[in-house]
């Protein structure tokens, strides 16, 4: 029974729904949900899970590769060549220092050099999933600490390559067809035509992503096939992996690459949202995995050393990284945030240790022991984060900067503009040259490969999807401004709208007047009838070319306009098409014809400007 | 009940002026005080003068507050005055609804005290350049104040300015008092007189 695959399924996905909501109740990130409902359901606790938890943590572990592809999307090539300072300096620093300071107490205690090594490699790492879920969550990606962070887990994700090419170096060699297996398809080539083989591929992934992803991407988003789409975007981010992984590069790291290549293309959206949930699922089996990985029988033997060891760790990586912090010049409560937040011992030590047990680098019980540290630090790091933010920070009092912080660096753009045909793309270009940008959605691929091809950033999706609105920016942006020509599309955008993101301001286009009272029932405040300025425009020009004074007609028809919107709002609750809609418009015309008229004759006929300087006045005056 | 304030606020270019900002907000902050951005409610120049009358009944001080533009108000103040202060409304002998209020203009200006004056640069004091206003006060049967002027506008630093914003509030304040006589300002060349006199920049 316990085997059985559905079983399985209910036993996860139950743990997780009951953690999960628990732990944000209590104001907790879903990171921590995940990890207590594994160790819950974990062969310790409860035990519904047994050993195959390690096989789904390898299975889970894509969760992680799908995070870094979508996080690669949200950054562009620019933005990261910018970064390259932080990455090096900041990455390298802490990986540095960290591994020469585990190198040497482990050297102390007595242990041999490859195995010094090894735990040394396998501490110097973080959480990417932990810091990365954590910070997206909380939407600090944009402060001094999330860069930073990214920075320093970016590096880390690189470093991982040549630590694992260099293990085998030091394992007893009858193990060397082991290890072998479990590697690359380059192992038996030299060196140099290695390293060759792996910017080849980066290059190719490079090149693919212009000449090969995009046009296909164009071609399934002609058909309209929202499967196709969900099933291509998989496609990719598997297919990356795999090359990745054949060359020996870490598929992290290559789904990351992938996603910075596609960041600028018009499919950014429609990928982001497409793989969301497949990246929330399996991150959440991960870190349900690393719960339920947890050995309590070692922690049962030796509670005390355990937890020596497993705080002793946590202490030395936030000293560093405080270390780091403070050369490049952070802040005490950012630095405090960043050095807390990387303190645990990441997913990649998982791999780096089994890895170096199959090369009988460590032997089975320093095994155990570095995994469970592993995912003792992982579970508590969250739990010092929460009280460094909740009784630290606070006292400290800077915790102000942070929002400062975030309004330095580039942030999501505010308005989002849907349709970008005539009457859209008009507006975008006002817009722009106001130096507001937008972000641009429209559904028709070619319309979108040709506007980018003129210089505009416009993005493919279908804007009547929620979670499109969402990817694109609307949860954050405060005016969605809708010029759909569909005025179907434009009811249901609305209305999804104004279901899920109340914090937009709407701003919509109407086809007609029949549209425009829909849109006001609605409760739409600022609706804008497509025709009125423009006929009003001719019509001025009109009476223009009859003579009529210019100033004059300006001003009549800027009241002709004002009065129209009003009664347009009156007659708004009627219902159409009843005798009772025909005679109250009727009686609105003759009401506004009247009124304007009135407004010009009284100038005309009184010419009350001039009474302020009559004798007559004046004369009253004294 | 204290006495209700409306600033006539015209500045076509408000969000490149530090000082002005800076009144405003002070402004902002006060009970019984509203403020009328005309180039923010009319930015086509189509003043609604039903809705501008309306205000005006239920304030008993105004304060025209702009820059002074060409020795005189930016244009929207002007066309403010062209079509608010209506024949029979404002003036004529039905024109009644201004009565007993008191109008004073608030200034920035560039110039200093002393090129506002016979012997200086601009020939004609604030007080003679602001004739227009202040006789058109008076055919609408309105107390005029002289004007509280912030000379040097260009060079005030940030403590100076916060001098005068203090030294407005207080008057605003004694305005709103019952019984705030007006006739004791008379012949004084700004309110803030006694102020500008002390001011280095004017020396």
């Amino acid at each position: 029974m316990t085997g059985s695959f559905l079983f399985q399924a209910v036993i996860y996905l139950t743990a997780a729904v009951v953690c999960v909501p628990v732990a944000k109740k209590l104001g907790l990130s879903s990171v921590l949900g995940y990890l207590f409902a594994g160790i819950l359901i974990g062969p310790y606790l409860f035990g519904f899970i047994g050993e195959e938890g390690d096989d789904i943590l390898h299975f889970a572990e894509f969760g992680v590769v799908m995070m870094l592809f979508l996080i690669g999307l949200e950054i562009n090539p620019k933005a990261f060549w910018h970064m390259r300072k932080s990455i090096l300096g900041m990455g390298g620093l802490q990986v540095g220092i960290t591994m020469i300071v585990v190198f040497t107490i482990s050297i102390l205690i007595g242990l041999t050099w490859p195995v010094s090594l090894t735990i040394a490699m396998a501490l110097a790492l973080s959480s990417t999933a932990i810091v990365l879920q954590t910070l997206k969550e909380k939407g600090l990606m944009e402060t001094v600490y999330g860069r930073s962070s990214f920075s320093v887990l970016l590096f880390q994700d690189i470093a991982v390559i040549p630590m694992l090419a260099i293990l085998p170096l030091f394992g007893s060699q009858f193990i060397d067809g082991a290890a072998r297996h479990q590697g690359s398809l380059l192992d038996q080539l030299p060196i140099g035509l290695q390293t060759l083989a792996v910017l080849l591929s980066v290059g190719l992934v490079a090149l693919s992503g212009k000449y090969v992803i995009v046009p296909v991407l164009r071609l399934v988003a002609t058909t309209g096939l929202r499967e196709l789409f969900t099933a291509s975007a998989l496609l990719i981010v598997i297919a990356i992996s795999f090359l990745m992984e054949q060359v020996g590069l870490s598929p992290a790291l290559g789904a990351f690459l992938g996603g910075v290549i596609l960041a600028n293309s018009e499919y950014k959206h429609e990928l982001e949202s497409n793989l969301d949930p497949f990246k929330g699922l399996l991150l959440g089996l991960f870190f349900i995995a690393v719960g339920a990985s947890i050995n309590f029988k070692i922690i049962g033997d030796a509670p005390v050393f355990v937890g020596g060891l497993v705080l002793g760790t946590i202490l030395i990586k936030t000293l560093v990284l405080l270390g780091v912090g403070k050369i490049f010049k952070l802040n005490t409560d950012q630095n405090l945030l960043f050095s807390i937040g990387l303190s645990q011992v990441g997913e990649f030590a998982f791999v780096l240790l089994s890895f170096s047990s199959q090369l009988n680098i460590i032997e089975q019980p320093q095994l155990d022991l570095l995994l469970v540290i592993t995912a003792l630090s992982m579970t508590i790091s969250p739990i010092i984060g929460m009280i460094n933010e909740r009784l630290i920070l606070p006292r400290i009092g800077t915790a102000e900067k942070v929002k400062k912080a975030a309004d330095s660096i580039e942030s999501k753009q505010k308005v989002i503009l849907v349709g970008f045909g005539h009457f859209g793309s008009t507006i975008g270009r006002f817009l722009r040259a106001n130096g507001v940008n937008t972000v641009i959605l429209d559904h028709d691929s070619n319309r979108v490969d040709l506007l980018r091809r003129i210089g505009f950033e416009v993005y493919y999706g279908d804007a009547t999807r929620e979670d499109l609105l969402e990817s694109a920016g609307a949860g954050e942006a405060q005016i969605l401004i809708s010029a759909i020509d569909d005025p179907d599309a434009n009811m249901k955008l609305v209305k999804l709208a104004q279901k899920h993101f109340t914090n937009l301001k709407l701003v919509i286009r109407a086809k007609s007047r029949v549209d425009a009272y829909q849109l006001l029932n609605l409760g739409v405040e600022n609706v804008y009838r497509e025709s009125l300025d423009t006929s009003i425009k001719l019509a001025s020009d009109v009476l223009g070319m009859m003579g009529h004074r210019k100033h004059t007609i300006a001003k009549q028809a800027n009241k002709f306009i004002k009065y129209d919107e009003a009664s347009m709002r009156r007659l708004s609750k009627t219902i159409m098409n009843s005798d009772d809609y025909i005679s109250k418009v009727r009686e609105e015309i003759a009401q506004q014809e009247t009124l304007l008229r009135s407004d010009l004759m009284s100038k005309r006929m009184v010419d009350a400007d001039q009474h302020w300087d009559a004798d007559q006045v004046r004369d009253e005056q004294k | 009940m204290s006495k209700r304030i409306l600033v006539i606020f015209a500045h076509p270019r408000f969000e490149a002026s530090n000082v002005n900002k800076q009144l405003v907000e002070q402004f902002l902050g006060m009970p019984e005080v509203t403020v009328r951005d005309l180039y923010e409610l009319y930015p086509d120049y189509q003043i609604d003068v039903q809705a501008e009358q309306k205000e005006i009944l239920q304030h008993d001080i105004i304060i025209w507050h702009h820059p002074l533009y060409w020795y005189s108000a930016p244009p929207m103040l002007k066309l403010w005055i062209d079509e608010v202060l209506e024949f029979n409304w404002a003036y004529g002998p039905r024109g009644v609804f201004l009565k007993g209020k008191i109008v004073m203009n608030l200034i920035t200006a560039g110039g200093s005290a002393k090129a506002y004056q016979a012997t200086g640069s601009n020939h004609y004091s604030i007080r003679e350049f602001l004739r227009p206003f202040e006789q058109t006060a008076r055919l609408c049967h309105m107390s005029y104040l002289p004007p509280f002027a912030v000379l040097n506008s260009y060079r005030q630093t940030s403590k100076a300015l916060q001098q005068y914003k203090d030294h407005l509030r207080s008057l605003l304040e004694a305005f709103q008092q019952k019984n705030f006589d007006p006739a004791s300002y008379k012949d004084a060349l700004f309110m803030n007189e006694q102020a500008e006199l002390l001011n280095p920049l004017n020396k």
